[in-house]
């Protein structure tokens, strides 16, 4: 090892900080949980919503308590397993969140929430 | 101690390669920066292999490259079922519909037309490969222009050892699916890592990095 001199030494360094360079990423951007498991599972039609609803559940807490955000998609997605079980109010909950969340979905949220008006928005006291 | 000349020109050649490795011939961005969309709408893909699930296979791994690109992707699952509502369930259809179209109701700036090319297993004689490829195509939903087009395969054969893409594409998978149970489903684990290779920002001739991104605006140039 003594034998390599300096430029040796800086020549491989510069390497394999290019190599480094080459192979950066950002850390990621959200808290992905097991959401695209579970729109796979969806696809494949095998799995009761109400278990997807648990998973996402459980991913949402997880997200929260690291501070972390949930990725596009996750929320609406949520939505749908409610709406599958009939609970709209839920639905359409989760539906406005995805909105809040992301201003880009407003379009198709607001399309699905006209759709879904859930009946008993209006009855609810508050 | 004089450093033996080899070493030198054998740290000279190394960094050739690498500067080989990076250099590819550029892509022309020059639609995608004009439009730089920021919500992505995946259509289900079109599939020209033999097994039927490489379409919602592919279909599930797709957002998460793009929205870790800095992309809003509108909720896969939701759009096919509203498509679904509308008579349209076959991929083949969905694509032929007006940009116009589904830019009213989906709201978004562009859409991602999938095509999967390969998707399965194959034996060959003692040893067996399960491979999937793609094809995929950016579209603005505003212009009808073509933004970006390209193609990515994966392999259940790879060495991993020597392939750095290899690595980070399962280094990507293994973090996004820590509760992957069933292990028989290796086609749709391969499509994880096609998924990652044909969609992530930061690849090669790949898509640029959307508005979420920290990396925004601050890719494909010709030189990083």
């Amino acid at each position: 090892m003594s034998r390599w001199p300096g430029t040796i030494c800086a020549s491989a360094a510069l390497f394999l900080s290019l190599l480094a360079g080459c192979a950066h990423r950002p850390p990621p951007l959200y808290y992905w949980g097991s959401y695209q498991v579970q729109v796979y599972d969806y696809f494949k039609g095998e799995k009761d919503p109400q278990a997807g609803i648990q998973a996402l559940e459980a991913d949402r807490e997880r997200a929260r308590s690291r501070g972390s955000a949930l990725p596009p998609g996750f929320q609406a997605h949520l939505a749908v397993l409610y709406g599958k079980t009939g609970r709209l109010e839920l639905m359409a909950e989760n539906l406005a969140a995805e909105k809040r969340q992301f201003p880009e979905s407003s379009v198709f949220m607001d399309f699905l929430l006209r759709k879904f008006q859930p009946p008993i928005a209006d009855e609810a006291p508050q | 101690m004089r450093c033996p000349a080899s070493f030198e020109r054998l740290a000279a050649l190394l960094i050739l390669i690498w500067l080989g490795g990076c250099a590819h011939p550029a892509y022309d961005y020059s639609s995608f920066k004009e439009s730089r969309p920021a919500s992505i709408l995946v259509l289900p893909p079109l599939n020209s292999s033999p097994d039927v699930a490489a379409t919602y296979s592919l279909l599930s791994e797709a957002t998460f490259p793009l929205a870790e690109s800095g992309y809003y992707v509108l909720p896969v699952a939701l759009v096919d079922e509203t498509f679904r509502q509308n008579g349209l369930d076959s991929p083949a259809d969905i694509h032929q519909l007006p940009v116009e179209k589904l830019r009213q109701i989906f709201g978004a700036d562009a859409a991602l037309y999938i095509e999967v090319k390969e998707y399965g297993t194959r034996y060959v004689v003692v040893a067996s490969d399960t491979r999937v490829t793609a094809a995929a195509r950016l579209v603005d939903l505003r212009s009808g222009k073509t933004l970006w087009a390209g193609a990515a395969t994966a392999s259940s054969n790879e060495n991993n050892n020597s392939s750095g893409l290899g690595l980070a594409g399962l280094l990507i998978k293994a973090i996004v699916e820590q509760v992957v149970s069933n292990l028989a489903d290796k086609a749709h684990a391969v499509a994880g890592v096609t998924a990652n290779r044909l969609l992530a920002a930061g690849r090669p001739n790949g898509i640029l990095y959307g508005p979420r991104s920290p990396l925004y605006l601050k890719d494909g140039s010709p030189t990083p």
